[in-house]
């Protein structure tokens, strides 16, 4: 069997006399769109943070595409994945363009190939080419957040990171945005762990859910595979809400 | 253009290049200190409130005392060099000026270099980490370009207090704009003083101004206006450094000046005299009483007139009065003695302290001493200029004669003549060689118990001019050829109110 993309064993962190995770292990396979859901304090926005280095585990090893972090220098280990996160955290004083080259400008990509890769990835994200030279306080919230992720992607990574990557846009733009990465995703062959709150986005978007609750993985699996057999009932409440919703959606809506 | 202007004017180059160059080393200075102390302050909040107290601690120390206490310090430690090392280093003029208005631009560089990185929103510093920058490029591309507009604005606010605080550079030794005001002050030249005080408010502006342009281009991110305002700075500061080049000629002779025209005057006669051989010179002026002595010591100084009195107490510790002639000779021998200080000899008058009275006033009383005073006190007020009382001079007089005065009153030099001749004074302290003794018919009362020490007006050489033949030839011409009488004429020329003359005119009335 080849190398599993990420590897947790055993990572456990705690704030204080607050547990953040607690001996958590998990592994994801190359491809996979994962999903960690939980209410707020589960864990799951520290359980992706450790994959990056962000977060440094009390306990526990974490391998990412076979090799341990903690033995990567961690600017080096960022530089190869991608990371998403609400704020967007787009940098005000450079350009759309200088936003999108600054991981391959930190690799030193010359500026031929980063000119390439960003034209690249601006038709990759649905963005018009002229938004390149602009400042992000020129963009709309939908825009600069596919700014925000064609800069996770622009060093090539494998493995992308997303925090609730479209928790602060408009439904529709949050679905639109969100259908578009699930096209990413699998035409780049990337593998992508999700933290959101909204389970119905996890059900449409991943192929696999992991639910937290206070630093432990409550379930895993598929949407579909959950529900029919999760016999916890706070997972199973979780599950059966967008379903819910779905029906009296469709009732009221008289589709 | 008035005359007094066309001075200042020829003034300038030298004056404000020295202020833009102490200046601008200043700045620099600052901020290659308060910038890595901004960043390590907002890393840690626990070294953050104790540099940012600090700053503010230096703040408060009024910059006139900061500057004056450099010079003892750094004279301590030339001292302690020497011991070391055996090379020692100027306690006076450039050093100590830097080293006060380094410190006083740090406080406005570093509380907003700590509040502009605190204040980048975090989302964008776990940006930063995120795309895997290391902590120096999240600093220097990311942390310091966002926080640059703050940091500018500090800086700015920093160049304007350098560029004020400067002036008083003065009476440290160094020459700079304030060397206008505080001469100005000092013989009531107001021309100069508000010279030196617009001179260094347009410099203030045009330094703010130019900040601001770098400030705006950072702020809106245009290059080209960070771009103008550099190059502004750096022509700018160019061309008001040049003139210094031909000014700071090495080897040459330093004549050195107390803070009042009598001392003026003097300084100009013998660097005049010094001129007419060819030689260079250069002036400190607006000295403190106590740093010219001790600059004169260590060589800072090459010569500069002193009065025996000063010396005898100040230098000596002596307290008795053995005459005149007896203060003059056993000064001679100790100060050759103990610092190698070349006493050249007495121009030819005393500058002492000394009771004046109107003449008729003092007909009338029938006071010609102050023995005959002591009897009158009682009944007549005393004006004094703001310090006599509280000198060893009084308290000598006091002990020797017993004057008990109806009242007793202090005043600024100029309201205590005016007092007297208005006649809300009975009697003053004056300074025995100031014009207006002369000018306004007074008559000086004398001192048959000698209790007030002698004060001769006497050139003083520095160690290692001692052996300087051209120095001493051509000084020495002035020992003894100066009578009270022409000093107080050329004193009340500078000092009166209309058709004042500067300094150097004055000393060419003196020339022998």
């Amino acid at each position: 069997m080849s190398a599993a993309a990420i590897e947790l064993t055993g990572v456990s962190r705690h704030y204080g006399a607050v547990v953040a995770l607690d001996g958590v292990d998990l592994a994801v396979q190359p491809g996979e769109f994962v999903a960690l859901v939980g209410g707020s304090g589960s864990g799951k926005t520290t359980l992706l943070k450790t994959i990056n280095g962000l977060i440094r585990p009390d306990a526990g090893r974490i391998e990412v595409a076979g090799e341990d972090v903690a033995g990567v220098v961690p600017h080096l280990l960022r530089r190869s994945i991608g990371y998403v996160f609400q704020e967007t955290g787009l940098f005000p004083h450079l350009t759309v363009a200088e936003n999108i080259a600054i991981t391959p400008r930190l690799l030193g990509w010359d500026a031929a190939r980063m000119a390439r890769r960003v034209a690249e990835l601006l038709g990759l994200i649905d963005l018009p080419a002229d938004v390149s030279g602009r400042a992000p306080s020129e963009l709309s919230g939908g825009q600069r957040q596919r700014v925000g992720v064609a800069r996770a992607l622009a060093a090539e990574p494998a493995l992308m990171l997303m925090d609730e990557p479209f928790g602060a846009l408009d439904p529709l733009t949050r679905d639109s945005l969100g259908i578009d990465y699930r096209t990413l995703h699998d035409r780049l062959g990337l593998t992508s762990i999700m933290v959101t709150h909204d389970i119905a986005e996890a059900v449409l978007l991943a192929d696999r859910i992991i639910v937290l609750a206070a630093g432990r993985i409550l379930a895993d699996g598929a949407p579909a595979h959950l529900l029919a057999t999760a016999s916890d009932p706070t997972v199973r409440a979780l599950l059966e809400a967008p379903k819910r919703q779905a029906e009296r959606l469709r009732e009221r809506l008289g589709a | 253009m008035s005359p007094q202007l066309q001075a200042a004017f020829a003034l300038l180059p030298e004056y404000l290049g020295w202020h833009v160059l102490l200046s601008i080393s200043a700045l620099v200075l600052g901020l290659v200190i308060s910038l890595p102390l901004a960043v390590a302050a907002s890393r840690s909040a626990r070294l953050r409130w104790p540099v940012l107290a600090l700053a503010s601690l230096i703040q408060t120390i009024p910059s006139l005392a900061l500057l004056a206490l450099f010079y003892p310090l750094l004279l301590a430690l030339s001292v302690l060099s020497v011991s070391l090392v055996g090379r020692g280093f100027s306690a006076l003029g450039f050093l100590p000026s830097l080293l006060a208005l380094t410190l006083y631009s740090i406080l406005p560089i570093l509380r907003n270099g700590v509040t502009g990185i605190l204040s980048v929103d975090r989302a964008i510093t776990e940006a930063a980490d995120g795309v895997g920058m290391t902590a120096r490029q999240k600093l220097l591309q990311v942390e310091l370009p966002i926080a640059a507009p703050v940091i500018m604005a500090g800086i700015r606010t920093a160049a304007v207090w350098t560029i004020g605080a400067a002036t008083l550079s003065t009476p440290v030794g160094q020459t700079s704009l304030g060397n206008y005001i505080f001469s100005g002050l000092q013989t009531e030249n107001w021309v100069f003083v508000l010279f030196g005080c617009a001179a260094s408010a347009v410099l203030a502006m045009a330094a703010d101004q130019l900040l601001g342009l770098i400030e705006t281009g950072a702020r809106k991110r245009r290059h080209s206006l960070v771009f103008a305002g550099i190059v502004g700075i750096v022509l700018g500061a160019g061309v008001a450094i040049a003139p210094l080049i031909q000014f700071g000629k090495p080897e040459a002779y330093v004549v050195g000046a107390k803070n009042f025209s009598e001392q003026y005057i003097l300084a100009e006669l013998m660097a005049e005299r010094l001129e007419r051989t060819g030689a260079e010179v250069s002036r400190k002026e607006d000295l403190g009483s106590a740093v010219a002595y001790r600059a004169l010591a260590a060589g800072e100084l090459d010569v500069y007139v002193d009065y025996s009195g000063t010396l005898w107490t100040g230098v000596l510790g002596r307290t008795d009065n053995p005459g005149r002639k007896a203060v003059l000779d056993q000064l001679t021998i100790e100060l050759k003695r103990r610092d190698g200080v070349l006493v050249l000899g007495s121009l030819g008058f005393e500058n002492t302290y000394a009771f004046a009275m109107r003449a008729d006033r003092a007909k009338a009383l029938g006071v010609v001493s102050l023995s005959d005073l002591a009897r009158e006190a009682p009944k007549l007020t005393l004006g004094t200029d703001i310090e006599f009382l509280s000198r060893p001079e009084w308290k000598a007089v006091d002990a020797a004669y017993g004057l008990k005065f109806r009242n007793k009153r202090s005043f600024q030099p100029t309201f205590m003549y005016r007092a007297l001749s208005g006649g809300d004074a009975d009697v003053i302290s004056a300074f025995s060689s100031d014009g207006r003794i002369a000018a306004d018919k007074l008559v000086i009362l004398t001192d048959p118990r000698g209790a007030i020490p002698p004060y001769d007006a006497v050139v003083l050489i520095s160690p290692k001019r001692a052996g300087d033949e051209r120095l001493v030839d051509a000084l020495r011409p002035l020992i003894g050829a100066i009578p009270v009488g022409a000093m107080q004429a050329a004193n009340y020329s500078v000092d009166r109110d209309t058709a004042k003359a500067t300094p150097a005119q004055a000393a060419r009335t003196l020339a022998p």
